[in-house]
Parts: structure tokens; sequence; C-alpha cells
């Protein structure tokens, strides 16, 4: 149970520095954070203590497998999240660069070319 | 059994398009043109086929298992008849955004990389409609946002820089919601199959709700962001008037509605089942979106942003009509969805039109360009006369149809505001014509031309969609495109658990 209360407040911590930080460098690390709350909260899902691999060796009965191995599918979409995860904090990050070669700061606040 | 081949090709083309086109040498543009409305007329033909497909066999949906594997244990992509029409919206809407893009990218660079994420997005957007399992909504959604992220900052000004990042942050945020709620059904129910979930949520015991209860809040507000709806509607006003026009046209026109409306409606209507409070939920945001909306545009001085506001706006009346949850306000959304989409991405073409002629987008800088560019002022005549609502253009029949299922309802409170919103939209579109496209010619606009002929193209043949679509309200066409497409949605979870039956 503990660890899910952990996922909970990691998700939290995501949420709050994405609307409160001021940094841009510091906002999409929060945004990481987030993501990374839903991953995790993926493979724990499929774990299982003292579980073995999910692949059936040919001396197993299915019953045998069904109840002792992992569930393989939440790790496959961790992992597929992960490269999506990782394709918007580069994407993010070299907007940050850009971002910075036109103001000059990483400050959220001083960037008001629009207004909401 | 069917031949259902074409189904994953509509990802396929504009997949392989996106990764294609960047490949041509940079001197060849033409050539890069020419492949991109190739591979847009062939999304297009694609999706015509598919209608063929639907209507041989119209009581199931058409299930396409992807490498053979059956459902529920494979991916597989289903294509009924409200993937269809959002299909036909996405194919329609990206063909003329093409065409007009291979006259106005001409002050562009890099038109190679342009066509090469305009098409992701189209792939991302053919995917989410047609997928049939939750983790693969999920993961074309990432692939057209983005490409859309990338296209909002495709100029690398400091505005468009500053409204891609807020865009990005708010829309992977709302990702990442949307991915968390997953976990939470994978971890209670096992499955990411939307028919196998469907299922399972309605043969689960009341007291496992709180779980479903969390994962459908987090799943309204992740599709609510992406759709902008009122409370989550900051990042659309900046992103979407900085991105180069074509794709201010499929981010308002297609965009929204093909990874917020459809995806919120598909979940709440087919998975989780549409109940009174969520139902009321999404009138109350409709409503404030809809008037909320409007009464920022009226104040936009900036051709392009007043339009973004109104997206917000007519996003409102889609989602009313689908909050209602009656089968004529399901009819009525669906048809302002179709007709939004057509109207808005014209009058984005319109306002690029009118920058590229003129360098301005504020409206009190322009006047009396209809003088000088007959074709665009017609064009946005008639299009500012739909969103308005104005007889005989599709508008008024998608707008009366909302605000008569609200009163049929018995929902008299929406009904009034609907009109409202629908006035204010009338008065702000008025402000358009009279500043940008009435009067004399001011003096330094005298040289100015029309846009080149493949623009006038795109413009034009949106403009007789405004006026074809209102046959959509016949009560025999209707029948065909629309009232299947409500259907699929009235059946709440049967609508999903008919797929499975299917060969």
């Amino acid at each position: 149970m503990l660890i899910y209360v952990l996922i909970m407040l990691l998700f939290a911590v995501g949420l709050y520095g994405i609307s409160s930080q001021g940094n841009i460098i510091k906002i999409v690390v929060s945004l990481a954070i987030l993501e990374d709350a839903a991953n995790i909260l993926l493979i724990v899902l499929g774990y299982r203590r003292g579980g073995i691999a999910p692949i059936k060796a040919t001396d197993q009965s299915v019953a045998e497998f069904t109840a002792r191995a992992v569930d393989p599918l939440p790790q496959a979409m961790v992992l597929t999240s992960i490269v999506i995860g990782l394709g918007v904090t580069m994407l993010l990050v070299a907007l940050a660069i850009r971002l910075y070669q036109r103001y000059g700061t990483y400050d959220i606040a001083e960037m008001k070319r629009l207004r909401g | 059994m069917v031949d259902t081949g074409l189904i994953p090709l509509a990802v396929a083309i504009p997949l392989g398009a996106g990764f294609l086109i960047p490949l041509v040498p940079k001197k060849a543009v033409r050539v890069a043109d020419a492949l991109a409305v190739i591979a847009a007329t062939g999304i297009g033909a694609v999706v015509a086929g598919m209608f063929g497909l639907l209507r041989s066999d119209a009581e199931h949906s058409i299930v396409y298992a992807v490498g053979g594997w059956k459902p529920p244990f494979g991916i597989s992509m289903v294509l009924d008849s409200l993937s269809w029409l959002m299909l036909a919206v996405i194919a329609g809407v990206a063909l003329c955004s093409v065409v007009y893009a291979t006259q106005y990218m001409d002050t562009y660079t890099a038109r190679g990389k342009f066509y090469g994420l305009f098409f992701l997005m189209v792939a991302g957007m053919c995917g989410v409609v047609l997928t049939g399992d939750l983790f693969n909504m999920y993961v074309f959604m990432e692939v057209a946002a983005i490409s859309s992220y990338a296209l909002v900052a495709f100029g690398c000004e400091a505005e468009e820089l500053e409204a891609s990042f807020k865009y990005g942050v708010l829309g992977s945020a709302a990702s990442f919601l949307v991915l968390f709620a997953l976990a939470m059904l994978y971890g209670r129910f096992g499955t990411v199959n939307l028919v196998h979930l469907s299922e399972k949520i309605h043969a689960a015991p009341p007291e496992a709700g709180g779980v479903v209860t969390f994962a459908e809040i987090l799943m309204v507000a992740g599709f609510g962001l992406k759709a902008a709806l009122v409370p989550f509607h900051a990042w659309l006003p900046d992103a979407h008037p900085s991105a180069p026009t074509p794709v201010s046209a499929m981010l308002s026109g297609v965009l929204i509605k093909a990874v917020g409306v459809y995806s919120l409606a598909r979940m709440v209507f087919n998975v989780f089942g549409l109940t009174p409070d969520v139902s009321y939920t999404l009138m109350l945001v409709a409503a404030l979106s809809m008037v909320g909306g409007v009464l920022l545009a009226v104040m936009q001085w900036d051709f392009k942003r007043l339009l973004a506001y109104h997206s917000i706006s007519q996003i409102g009346y889609v989602v009313l009509g689908i909050g209602l949850g009656t089968p004529l306000g399901v009819m009525a959304g669906l048809f302002h969805l179709v007709n939004h989409s057509v109207f808005k991405s014209l009058l984005f073409l319109n306002a690029g039109a009118v920058e590229r002629a003129t360098g301005t987008r504020r409206l009190d800088e322009m006047g009396g360009l209809s003088e000088k560019m007959p074709l665009t002022g017609g064009t946005s005549m008639v299009a500012s006369m739909s969103i308005a609502g104005l007889p005989p253009f599709n508008g008024f029949f998608s707008k009366t149809l909302v605000i008569l299922a609200c009163v049929e309802a018995g929902r008299y409170g929406f009904a009034l505001l609907a009109v409202l919103g629908s006035v204010l939209t009338l008065a702000s579109f008025l402000k358009v014509q009279k500043y940008g496209f009435f009067g004399d010619v001011a003096e330094r606009w005298k040289n100015v031309r029309e846009a080149p002929v493949l623009m006038s193209a795109a413009m034009l043949v949106l403009a007789v969609a405004c006026l074809g679509l209102s046959l959509l309200v016949v009560p025999g066409i209707r029948d065909i495109v629309l009232v299947p497409a409500g259907q699929v949605l009235l059946a709440g979870a049967k609508g999903v658990t008919t797929l499975a039956s299917a060969p």
C-alpha cells in the first residue's frame, strides 16, 4: 500500500512543479517526474514478488506458469511510454534553449510577448 | 468476411509520407509538394473506400487484428461509423491544407520538414480514431501532439517558441494524466482493450467504483485539456495562431476534436458509460467554454487569435450537444463538429491569405480588402455566416439542432446560453467583416493582390463545403452519415461490445 501512496505523492510533486516553478528547465524536470510517476505505477502493477520471467518453459504447466510469471504487458507499455517521454523532454529542452537565445533568461515570468 | 486491409492504410500512408518527404532534397521543393498532395489524396481515397467497407456490414464495426493476433490479446484497429466520420473530417481538411500549403509555405524554408511533421500529425490523428485499445490511443495521441508542438514552433520566432513551450507542457501534462488513469484501469481490470475494459467495468461490483471514478476524472481532465474546454483552455489562443496557417487550420479544425472531443466521447460513452453526473459536468464545462470563449474573442484585434478564441467557444457547442446524451443532442454535436472543422479551417486559411498579402494580422490595420481580394473576401463572408449561424449555411443547422436538443431535454438555461453565444459570435464576425473586408481600400493596400491559384482553390472548396454540408441535415443523407455515428455513442457499453462479436 505504501508504494501507491508514494507514487501518488510523486504524481502530486510533478503537478505542483509544473504549476509553481518559474524556471522553464525546472518545469521540464517536473514534467519528467509526472511521467515517471505514471510509469512506476504501471511497473509496480506488473511486479510480482519472486516472479519468474514470462517465458513459458516446456516442462511447465500453464497453470503453474500463470501463477508465477510476472505480467509482461506493463513492461512493454512502460518501454513505449519512456520513449515517448524522451521525445517530449528533448523537444521541450530544445525549445528551452531557443527561448534562452531569444530572451536571455530561463524565467517564464519574463517571457510575456503573449498574454494569456 | 470483408477485406479489412484498408484500415491500417489510413495510418500507414501518412506515416510513410511523414518519413519519406523530409528525404527529398531541399532544391526539389516541387517534388515535395507533389508527394504531399499525392499522399493527402491517397488518405482521402482510403477513407472513401472505407465508406464502402462500412456499408457492406452496417450491423457490426469492422475489426482489423494487427499481426493476426485476435482481440482482446492483440492490437486491434476498429472502424465504425463514428471513426469514419472523424476520418472523413481529418482527410478532407488535411487535403485542403496541403494544397494551400504548397503555395503558402513558399515564404518558409525547410519545406520537407514541414510536410514530415504535418503528416506525422495526420497519422497520429488517424490512429487515435481507429485504435481499439487505450494504450495505442495514448501512443497515437502523443505522435499527433509532439508533431503539433514542433509545428507550432516552426517559425522559430520568440512568440512561437513561447506558445509552443506552453502548449507542450500543458499538452504533455494532459497526456500523463491519461497515462496515469490508464495505469489505474489496467491495475484494476487487467486489460487495455476498449471492448474488454468496458465489459469488465460494467460487470464490476459497485464498491470497486472508486478507482473507476478517479480514472474517469483524470481522463476527463486530460482529454478536456486536449480539447481546450474552458478551465483548461489557456494554451490554445497562443498555440493555434502561432503555427503556420495550414497547420493552424489543422490544429483548430481537426486536432482538438480528434484527440480531445473524440477520445473524451469514446471513453465517457462507450467505456465508462454516461451517468447523469458526468453528463451534467460536460454540459457545464461546455457552456462555460461556449460563453467564455466568445466573450474573450470579441475583444481580440489579431485575426488569427480571434479565430482561436472562437474555437474554444465552438468546441463548447460540440461538447454541449454530445454531453446532453439524447439522440438529437449527440447527432447535433457531431454535426457541429464536422461543420466547425470546415468553416474554422476556411477562416484560418482566409486569415493566412490576408497575412501573406498584407503582412499584418491586425484587423484595425486592414480595411476594404474585399475589393482587392474578392475570393478571399467572399469565402470569408461565407465562413463568417456559417460560424455565426445564419441560414442557409451549415453552421445554422447544427447550432439550431444543438439548441433544439437542449430545449427537448428540458435544459432551457443551456439553450439560452447557446443562443447568447451565437449572438456574440455574430457580433464578433460582423467586426471581422467590417474592419477587415468592407469599406474603402486604405491607401497602403492599393497594390494588394488576390491569393495565388492553389490557395484560392483550397478556400473555394471549403466554402462550397460550408454550403454543401447543410445537406447532411436532409433525412435521407442524415441517416447514412450522422445518425449511425451518433448511435455508436448512444449504444453506450453495447456500442463497443458489438465490436467483439465481429469477425
